[in-house]
């Protein structure tokens, strides 16, 4: 079993074991069996398509959580130019899983924010597995200042489970940490361009999230809780995931069609993961046509309409 | 036999027919100290504990019926009722969650805003019904909270908030999510206003309610004792397996976030 795959990836995994098969054996032996692995590779991508253009849900929130998938320095490498990390919060320390700075996007200066998981154990360890603590926060709403002072639009990218549940973080006050972000991001002066590019969980990916454009790729997830969170509350069994993912509505299709976010970047077919280069040159383009339309708006107009999208969600009724 | 008997009356009456009634809800117990209350005279104390200062639990009618001035009073966002706009359904619909809720409470939702007075000057002052879906944070609370501070800018007024939530609503899933952001929007806006706002945090205010408005006050004031955080205990100890300390050593541990721990009565 090829861990690259998830489960349900498996027919391909093992439509892709059998053509690399092929091709050492091609390069061994004088019969030339390159027609036969281009019929297979043709195969294999018509199956992807077709496994993908019907993922669940939970499959979807499987793939936003793919140990391969490129996380927010690999954006950062890929779309920006001199990037400088910006480390600290000048009152407790530096959270690895809060990633920082200011760079060049098309040759003018913008302001970074973003989570960071870590890809090998020891990384992981460091970045915390991407939950940031209040430290992290309020690193992040230092960079939020820094970028309203000096006029730098506001690119954040959003991959985290959720904000670190430690009573170290509750000690150093995770609820007011994410309370201030979200008081502070409603009335600041600059464009904001949210992205979610895998995980978007709960208080803890919101607190870098409220923007003029609210971005999801296509294989993202954004939700109030994990579904195993939803499942073990609502359920009291964690092992209704699965249907928690479905009742919640955490994709970007269904979060689209619900008007929470405003576009969704499509990824390469298979994934990001499958992709680096592609991925990050597609939400290039996505982040340029979004950042002109709103450089075009005037800070008094921006800040009203970021307002208005506030106020105006929620579904309720009411008696007359 | 029988002379014995009337000789010696048993002491142990099992023909009692004339049973004593004992109303209903006349007495009650302390869940901190277990010690029996009149609950005449415990209401009278504001629902702390005679005995040992116990905070229990005030619902959002009552606790705004002891703060506000008897009149004048105004219900805000009274009319807005929630719906179950996306079908939700765990091991029950949220409509059928929704409709037992509001009849055992009497309440439309977890959230009740007054516009009155306070020693005779204009106040708003909301409070959660956690009885309500554990005073769950939706649309209909985003909605007359944000309402709220907008009366309290219109009319110049401070604005009050007695929290006492077990966070987002799932049911309302990323919608209850961005009532946060809503929220917070809005409390930014009275800020602006250089009006004020004082946050009450009551037991217990945990996740999505203390990570956005119960934490944003000028003053943040908590009770006694008061269950507050992010993650709450189990999540905690399921996530991370760390036990938490005695609610009272969490208490001092995060008094930095607080302005004020103050006993319900002085309020």
């Amino acid at each position: 079993m090829n861990l690259n795959f998830l489960d349900f990836e498996q027919p391909i995994a093992e439509l892709e074991a059998k053509i690399e098969e092929l091709r050492l054996l091609s390069d061994e032996s004088a019969i030339d069996i390159s027609e036969e692995i281009q019929r297979l590779q043709a195969r294999s991508k018509d199956l992807t398509k077709s496994i993908f253009s019907s993922l669940t849900p939970w499959q979807i929130s499987r793939i936003a959580r793919h140990p391969q998938r490129p996380y927010t320095l690999d954006y950062t490498k890929r779309i920006f130019t001199e990037f400088h990390e910006l480390h600290g919060d000048r009152a407790f320390g530096d959270d690895a899983a809060m990633v920082c700075g200011v760079a060049r996007f098309e040759g003018e200066p913008v302001a970074v924010i973003g989570q960071q998981k870590g890809r090998t154990t020891v990384e992981n360890l460091q970045r915390n597995f991407g939950m940031p603590r209040p430290e992290g926060y309020r690193k992040a709403l230092r960079v939020m200042r820094l970028a309203e002072k000096f006029k730098l639009p506001l690119l954040t990218f959003i991959d985290t489970p959720g904000a670190y549940p430690g009573i170290d973080a509750e000690e150093r006050g995770q609820s007011e940490a994410i309370a201030r972000n979200l008081f502070v991001l409603a009335g600041l002066q600059t464009p904001i361009i949210a992205t979610v590019i895998g995980e978007g969980g709960s208080g803890g990916a919101l607190a870098i999230g409220v923007a003029d454009r609210m971005l999801m790729l296509e294989y993202s997830t954004y939700s109030v809780i994990s579904p195993e969170g939803c499942a073990s509350i609502l359920w009291k069994s964690g092992e209704m995931a699965e249907k928690a993912a479905e009742a919640m509505g955490m994709t970007s299709a269904r979060l689209l069609e619900l008007e929470l976010i405003d576009e969704v970047v499509p990824e390469p077919l298979g994934g990001a993961h499958r992709a680096f280069d592609d991925m990050a040159e597609r939400l290039r383009q996505v982040l340029i046509d979004n950042l002109s339309t709103l450089r075009k708006l005037d800070n008094g107009d921006l800040l009203i309409d970021r307002r208005q999208r506030l106020m105006s969600i929620g579904q309720t009724k009411e008696k007359q | 036999m029988d002379w014995f008997k009337k000789l010696l009356p048993s002491r142990i009456r099992t023909n009692g027919t004339t049973k004593r009634v004992v109303p209903e809800g006349l007495w009650t117990s302390c869940p901190g100290c277990k010690g029996v209350l009149y609950r005449a005279e415990l209401e009278r104390n504001f629902n702390v504990c005679l005995k040992c200062s116990h905070h229990l639990r005030v619902g959002a009618r009552q606790r705004l019926d002891w703060f506000l001035d008897a009149e004048p009073r105004v219900e805000i966002g009274k009319e807005i009722e929630p719906i179950d706009f996306l079908r939700f359904k765990d091991t029950k619909r949220y409509k059928d969650r929704l409709s037992q809720a509001q009849k055992a409470t009497d309440e439309l939702d977890a959230l009740v805003v007054f516009m009155g007075r306070l020693q005779s000057r204009t106040i708003v002052a909301g409070a959660f019904e956690f009885e309500f879906m554990g005073g769950s944070m939706g649309s209909v609370v985003g909605e007359r909270f944000v309402r709220g501070v907008n009366a309290a800018i219109e009319h110049d007024a401070p604005l009050v908030c007695f929290s006492a939530s077990g966070g987002a609503r799932m049911q309302e899933a990323l919608v209850s999510l961005m009532q946060m952001a809503k929220t917070s929007a809005a409390l930014a806006a009275l800020s602006a206003r250089g009006l004020p706002y004082i946050s009450v945090l009551t037991n217990p205010t945990m996740g999505g309610v203390s990570a956005s408005l119960a934490m944003l006050g000028d003053i943040n004031i908590a009770e006694p004792d008061a269950l507050i955080g992010f993650a709450g205990p189990r999540v905690i100890e399921q996530t991370v397996r760390q036990t938490l300390p005695d609610r009272r050593e969490m208490r001092e541990q995060i008094t930095s976030l607080l302005s004020l721990i103050t006993h319900q009565s002085a309020l």
